[in-house]
Order: structure tokens, then sequence, then C-alpha cells
């Protein structure tokens, strides 16, 4: 399981932030070229992030590029100086059908094989902000088996709506659980938009953990100091993980008894309850906070 | 320096280099002339970096200057780098427009 609960967004142009990148605790890091660079600087900060990728050690951190879209006068560039250096993933902004998908995959193809990188291994986290690209989920999930997740991007949503956008977050409940649907069809994560207040710790947490909720697996942040309030929204309480592995031991000790019909504490366990208890395990097992084979009896 | 095929890239913010390259200075090989707290220590590497960056990209006669702020060797030669193919889009461009 490839941890994502925070995507740390990280200014392409800006030496001191990629070279500390990696320390603040983030599942991943977003090196951006996209929104935090200006047009004048495009240029500078795309050969910045390359020589970056070559020479700083992320340790096991997963290094992410934000691209610009391949519509725009950077985007190809970026794609020619970014792929050889074989990050984990290019984050694709403003995704809005699955052609845009498509031809991020072709380049890379053509750039993988002309670099020597492993075939596929640069994956696509498209990124939806439009409404245009929220009309288009399941095409856009289905589309190439390099899609690793989706992204939502909800400034650019809310704005091409004209919505406003509140910390209660009603308006981008609809396109945020059709976003968890989508992902689900692939099989693949749902990651959250950023929470743009910083000084807001209290509004962050109640936003991650709301997500988390509606099906979720992670949030970009745009600054270290919200790293560790996304991860304990995003990771199993003792509690949660403590009853999914009653469900799980349970679950195992029927099928030993060769017993069809199993309870706990009065309620019936069946097959998506089991499902969702090992879904816990598995993300407290990968966020270092549980062993699975501790639950077992 | 003049304002001919001259690039510019970078900043004087920690961590950072602020390098200006001009190519049709007049003079032969690299001249460089720089200041920051690294040059005590690593001077002879950043002439190295400054000169094998601005070899890739078939420079061999320009005026640079730099000033760094304690930049890694890898944001010193992206810094040369961008100020440099600056300069070349500058040259490229009166070379067409001439």
């Amino acid at each position: 399981m490839t941890l994502r609960r925070t995507s740390l967004y990280i200014p392409g142009n800006n030496p001191g932030m990629l070279l500390n990148a990696a320390v603040y605790g983030a599942d991943s890091i977003v090196l951006d070229l996209e929104d935090a660079v200006s047009v004048a600087e495009k240029d500078a900060a795309r050969i910045l992030v390359r020589n970056a990728l070559r020479s700083i050690s992320y340790r096991d951190v997963e290094v992410t590029v934000r691209v610009n879209s391949l519509s725009t006068p950077f985007g190809r560039e970026d794609f020619e100086e970014i792929v050889p250096l074989a990050p984990s993933v290019l984050r694709l902004p403003k995704c809005e059908t699955a052609d845009d998908v498509l031809r991020a995959e072709k380049l890379i193809g053509e750039l993988e094989e002309k670099s020597g990188v492993p075939a596929g291994s640069v994956k696509l986290i498209p990124i939806i902000e439009s409404a245009f690209g929220a009309s288009n989920l399941p095409e856009i999930v289905r589309s190439s088996p390099r899609v690793a997740a989706l992204n939502f991007g909800a400034e650019d949503y809310t704005a091409d709506l004209g919505a406003e956008r509140t910390k209660e977050g009603r308006e981008l409940d609809d396109i945020r659980s059709r976003i968890v649907a989508a992902a689900r069809i692939a099989g693949i994560q749902a990651l959250d938009s950023v929470f743009a207040d910083v000084n807001d710790s209290e509004g962050l947490f109640e936003e991650a953990f709301r997500v988390r909720r509606l099906g979720f697996d992670g949030k970009s942040v745009i600054h270290p100091r919200q790293i560790a309030i996304v991860h304990r929204a995003f990771t199993p309480s003792e509690k949660e993980i403590e009853y999914a592995g009653r469900v799980v031991a349970a679950i195992e000790e029927a099928a030993v008894r060769k017993s069809g019909v199993v309870a706990l504490n009065g309620r019936m366990i069946d097959a998506p309850v089991v499902a969702k208890a090992r879904k816990v395990l598995a993300l407290a097992e990968a966020a270092g906070v549980h062993r699975i084979e501790e639950s077992r009896p | 320096m003049s304002s001919k095929a001259l690039g510019q890239a970078g900043t004087l913010e920690s961590c950072d280099a602020l390098v200006m390259v001009l190519l049709d200075a007049g003079k032969e090989g690299i001249v460089l002339e720089m200041d920051g707290p690294s040059l005590v220590s690593f001077e002879e590497d950043i002439r190295v970096a400054v000169s094998e960056t601005l070899a890739s990209l078939g420079i061999s006669d320009a005026e640079v200057r730099l000033s760094e702020r304690g930049a890694l060797d890898c944001t010193l030669r992206a810094r040369v780098e961008a100020a440099a193919r600056r300069a070349l889009a500058v040259l490229e461009k009166a070379g067409v427009e001439g």
C-alpha cells in the first residue's frame, strides 16, 4: 500500500525548500512547476527541479512533480526534462478528459524509452479542478494503467463553478463523493484538495476527518505544520484498530469453526464490514501504528 | 555588463545564487566574478560548476557574475544554466531579427 495521507507542495523555484522537502514527514512531496511558479520563472524552475531530482536524496518519501498542462506552452518541456529523472508520479493539472491523460501517457512512454527509464514506471495523478473534468471522471480513471490516484483541486473547481468555497465545504460534498466513487472504479486512491488557511488547525482537522469519512485516502498540504494534523485525521485511531482486529479475529475464528454467521457485540459481521476492517488494519500497518500479525488469534 | 545578450537567473535568498551571463562581451574564455560566503571553502568547486555547465551548452566565451548565498552545487548549476539559456535566447532572437 502506497501511503499518500499527505502530499506536500514545494514551490519549484525555491532551492531551500526543495532541499528540505523530505524532512517534514509528508508521505508524498509535490515539486510544483505549475501554480507556484510565475510565468517568467517557468524555465528556471524546470531546470532547478530537474537538478534537484538528480542530486538530492528524498529517501523513502514519494517524489512527484506537478508539471504544467500539455495545453500550455510549458508542459512539453516540463515532461522532457523531468521524465528522464524517473519521478514516481507526474501530477497533471486541469485534467478534463481521457485524451488529456492519453497525451501525457504517450509522451511519457516515448521519453521513458529514449532515456532508459523502465517502461510504465512514471505514474500519473490527474487533478480534477473544473466542471468539465468532473463530468468525465469514469473515462479519466479508466484511460490508462498509469493513473495511480485522482486528485481534487477545490480552489479552481469552485472558481470554475462560480461557487463560494466555505469552511463547512457543503458546496463540495457532491463532487468529492463522485471523485471517490470514480477512483474506486479503477481501484485507485482519491486525494483531496489543500486547506488554504495554514493558521486554522482545527478547521484543517475537521475537513481532513470529514473527507476521510467520504472515502478519501489523503489530502494535499501547503505548509509543513499541516502534515501532523492531516496524518492524525487519516490514521486509524487505537479504538478503530482494536475493533477492526476483533472483526478480523471473529471472521477467521468462524472460518475455522465453519460457521456461516458471525456476530460481534450483537452486530452481524458480513463481507463489507470485514473488508472495511481489513482496510483499517492495512492502513494502520502502512502508517506504522500497528502490525497485522498482532490482531490474529 | 551591457544588456546585450545578457541572461539572469536566481535570487539572493538563502540557499540560492544570483547569476548573470553575458555572451557577447568580446572576451575570450570564461571570465568569472564571484562573491558570497561559500567562496572561502568552495571557490574552485564553483568555478568548475560554472565552466562545466557553460561547456555543456557549447559556451566557451562568456562573462559571468555570480553572487551565491550558500547554494548547493545542483542549484548553482541550475542557475548558471537558466541564465545562460536566457542569454542564448537573446542572441538567437537578435540573430533572427538582425
